[in-house]
């Protein structure tokens, strides 16, 4: 399975400085710096907390100029990047579930005041405070708005270290493209793995005058007497205002939805069945897929790159031709209601998951699929 | 020595202007109750910003309750904040923009309940930033509803019989605790509905956003103002009522300088 | 000498009658107009113009910002 996905980092270019083994949460941090983000505010939760360690370690002050601040809570923490993300910077956070929850309401705000800013998620098995370990059910929670209001983030679901630190560039490009906030979505295993990583080239933090000029002149950069005062709010209490901003909103996620789907697909072509999975169950269901063919059960895979916008298109694209897709996740079961909605009946869709912390193992998947689809059909 | 009579027209036309309406407060009419001290503490910020020339650096943070819609009115870059964030919302802005003037402008329920937590830490880092804190003892958006400073036995809609201390809880005077941290460079409780008042409320805000200037850390004004709407009562006689009862329990006055 | 003079200038449609400037005018300079404006508030108007010493005292309290106020000092 190739991990280098499209829009990732070049090897060719890398130093060998720049080649490092490195934990998934360290690479993102050190990502961060690179990106030439402007701030970043955080709270400490396992298993995300060396990404705020790193990042204190690192001194990115001295490095570049970006600042990073330890908040009283991950309520705080995001108010802190929605007002350093409304003067117009990089600005992102990160936490693990329960602390994502916390940051709801100020993620709702984000996207209704259309604030560009990254929020990285490193899952743990829920509910309430759960478990330190890996899980993946926080995909409603990432995908369908998680806190009140309509809105949707960009999604990215990171796979490998690799792309820990190469996504968190892609998720401000895009979430400035849009101005809309991003989030990556990983796990606890990811996080804490470690694996070679070709960190990305540095980039320069851009000036005041730089931000207005590629993305114009919507920040709280001080009023000038050359324009009317930057206002940043999600605040409408006029209800034709406000149904106008949310269709303003339904059609940038109409737009966000028809350039922005990333997938991976790996061995579809001659598949007859299809596992449909994303960061660390991709991982393992490529050893199913190596288990499954040595058997004679040909399987492929469809990795989700863009939780949301979702890669329907493609999943419906092979519903005509395959016997079925099994929707593997760390939860019990909640991507594979997006699995259905594309496939559309037209084939079985099935779900294998393991919950709690646990990660499935490749021959539980085998035997999940050849239970669920090939036996029971 | 002159002898012509001078009309009011006449001097209107002649004489020159010793007060008009700041420019850095916009034309639309203000969506407060009548004689609601919100206008008057609106005023004095924006004034206290165009005489000191810092409008182009500056960048206020609206609360959510009745000044949630503070950037209709005062013509400045504006953030309008979550329920209690705005001085998580401040320190995102002035961490970034060291270089600029940032300020809160919160209600009792946005800074001494929902936001207590952002309140007191943003105070203990000793953000560089002013809060200005309307304390008027009452959520006046939501319809008069009790807040922490809601004094002893006072009725709201949630306390149609009075505050009751010993179920409720003691009407909070947070301006004397983040006082005692040691981040807050200027802790002073001031008032706004008689003149002589008003100056003394411009002078604290000068000096808050001078501090900001000189970099001291944070500097948080008080202004002990009216609810006429929530209280029940003419905007007269809730001036009175301030005067008698809020200032008894609020003292005006520095508390840290 | 003679004494300094004033004047003030209302914006009456701004004006919610609150009825703070007519309190604090130490001249009694201030009163509320029977005739509502387009809100339907009684705007103050300078009922007694004359005694206007341009102290400023009710566009400090004005919580509207409706009141602009004019010195004049005659020559001596």
């Amino acid at each position: 399975m190739k991990y280098f996905q499209k829009g990732t980092h070049k090897k060719s270019k890398t130093k060998m400085e720049d080649v490092k083994l490195m934990k998934g949460n360290e690479a993102l941090a050190e990502a961060a710096i690179r990106a030439g983000a402007d701030a970043y505010f955080g709270y400490p939760i396992t298993p995300q907390s060396e990404v705020i360690e790193y990042l204190m370690q690192e001194r990115p002050e001295d490095r570049t100029g970006m600042i990073v601040l330890q908040a009283e809570s991950e309520i705080a923490a995001i108010n802190m990047v929605y007002g350093a993300a409304g003067a117009g910077k990089k600005a992102m956070t990160s936490s693990s579930s329960p602390g994502i929850s916390l940051k709801q309401e100020g993620i709702s705000y984000l996207a209704g005041s259309e604030l560009p800013c990254l929020i990285v998620n490193v899952v743990r098995a829920g509910p309430g405070l759960g478990t330190i370990q890996p899980g993946q059910s926080d995909y409603f929670q990432a995908t369908k708005g998680g806190g009140h209001g309509d809105y949707r983030l960009i999604v990215l679901a990171p796979s490998t270290v690799q792309e820990m630190a190469d996504f968190v560039d892609l998720s401000f490009e895009l979430a400035f493209k849009y101005r809309n906030p991003a989030m990556i979505l990983s796990d606890g295993a990811i996080g804490q793995m470690m694996e070679k990583v070709y960190l990305p080239e540095q980039k320069k933090r851009l000036t005041n005058e730089e931000i207005i000029e590629k993305y114009g002149s919507w920040a709280t950069t001080g009023k000038t007497k050359n324009r009317e005062r930057n206002i940043i709010t999600s605040l409408a209490l006029k209800p034709e205002v406000m149904e106008k901003h949310n269709i303003h909103l339904q059609e940038k996620y109409k737009r966000i939805t028809e350039n922005e789907v990333r997938y991976e697909e790996l061995q579809c072509e001659d598949a007859d069945y299809i596992l449909v999975a994303y960061g660390s169950s991709a991982r393992i269901c490529q050893k199913t897929v190596q288990l499954g063919r040595e058997k004679g059960i040909k399987i492929g895979i469809i990795r989700p790159i863009t939780l949301w916008p979702y890669p329907s298109g493609i999943i419906a694209a092979y519903a005509d031709k395959v016997k079925g897709f099994l929707s593997v996740e760390m939860n019990a079961g909640q991507m594979v209601e997006d699995v259905r909605l594309a496939v559309n009946g037209k084939t079985p869709v099935e779900h294998f998951g393991k919950m709690g912390g646990i990660i499935p193992t490749p021959a539980e998947v085998l035997e999940a699929l050849e239970e669920k689809l090939i036996l029971n059909k | 020595m002159s002898t012509t009579i001078i009309t009011p027209e006449d001097i209107i036309k002649k004489g020159k202007i010793v007060f008009k309406k700041t420019e850095n407060m916009t034309d639309n009419t203000l969506s407060y109750c009548p004689g609601c001290g919100h206008g008057v503490a609106h005023r004095l910020v924006m004034e206290v910003v165009e005489e000191m020339g810092i409008t182009e650096k500056t960048i206020g943070v609206a609360p959510v309750g009745c000044s949630v819609l503070a950037y209709d009115f005062m013509n400045v870059d504006m953030t309008q904040a979550a329920h209690g964030r705005a001085p998580a919302v401040a320190t995102g802005i002035k961490r970034v923009f060291p270089e600029k003037y940032v300020f809160t402008y919160q209600g009792d329920g946005d800074l001494a309940a929902i936001g207590t937590a952002e309140t007191i830490h943003a105070c203990n880092r000793g953000e560089n930033i002013v809060i200005i804190f309307i304390n008027n003892g009452i959520y006046g958006m939501t319809g008069g509803q009790m807040a922490p400073t809601t004094l002893d036995g006072m009725k709201s809609s949630t306390s149609p019989y009075g505050r009751a201390v010993e179920t409720m809880g003691y009407p909070l005077k947070i301006t004397e605790m983040v006082a005692a941290l040691p981040g807050v460079s200027y802790a002073t409780r001031q008032a706004v509905h008689q003149a002589k008042y008003v100056r003394k409320a411009k002078k604290a805000i000068q000096k808050a956003f001078e501090n900001q200037r000189d970099e001291k850390g944070t500097s948080i004004v008080e202004i002990v103002s009216n609810c006429n709407s929530g209280w029940k009562m003419s905007p007269e006689k809730a001036n009175e009522w301030l005067d008698e009862n809020m200032l008894t329990y609020f003292p005006l006055g520095d508390i840290k300088k | 000498m003679a004494k300094v003079r004033g004047a003030v200038v209302i914006n009456t449609e701004a004006c919610k009658g609150c009825d703070l400037c007519v309190v604090a005018c130490p001249t009694d300079v201030l009163k509320l107009n029977e005739q509502v404006n387009a809100k339907g508030y009684n705007p103050a108007f300078p009922a007694n113009h004359e005694a206007c010493t341009a102290c400023k005292i009710c566009a400090l309290v004005c919580p509207d910002m409706c009141i602009t106020v004019y010195q004049y000092k005659p020559e001596k």
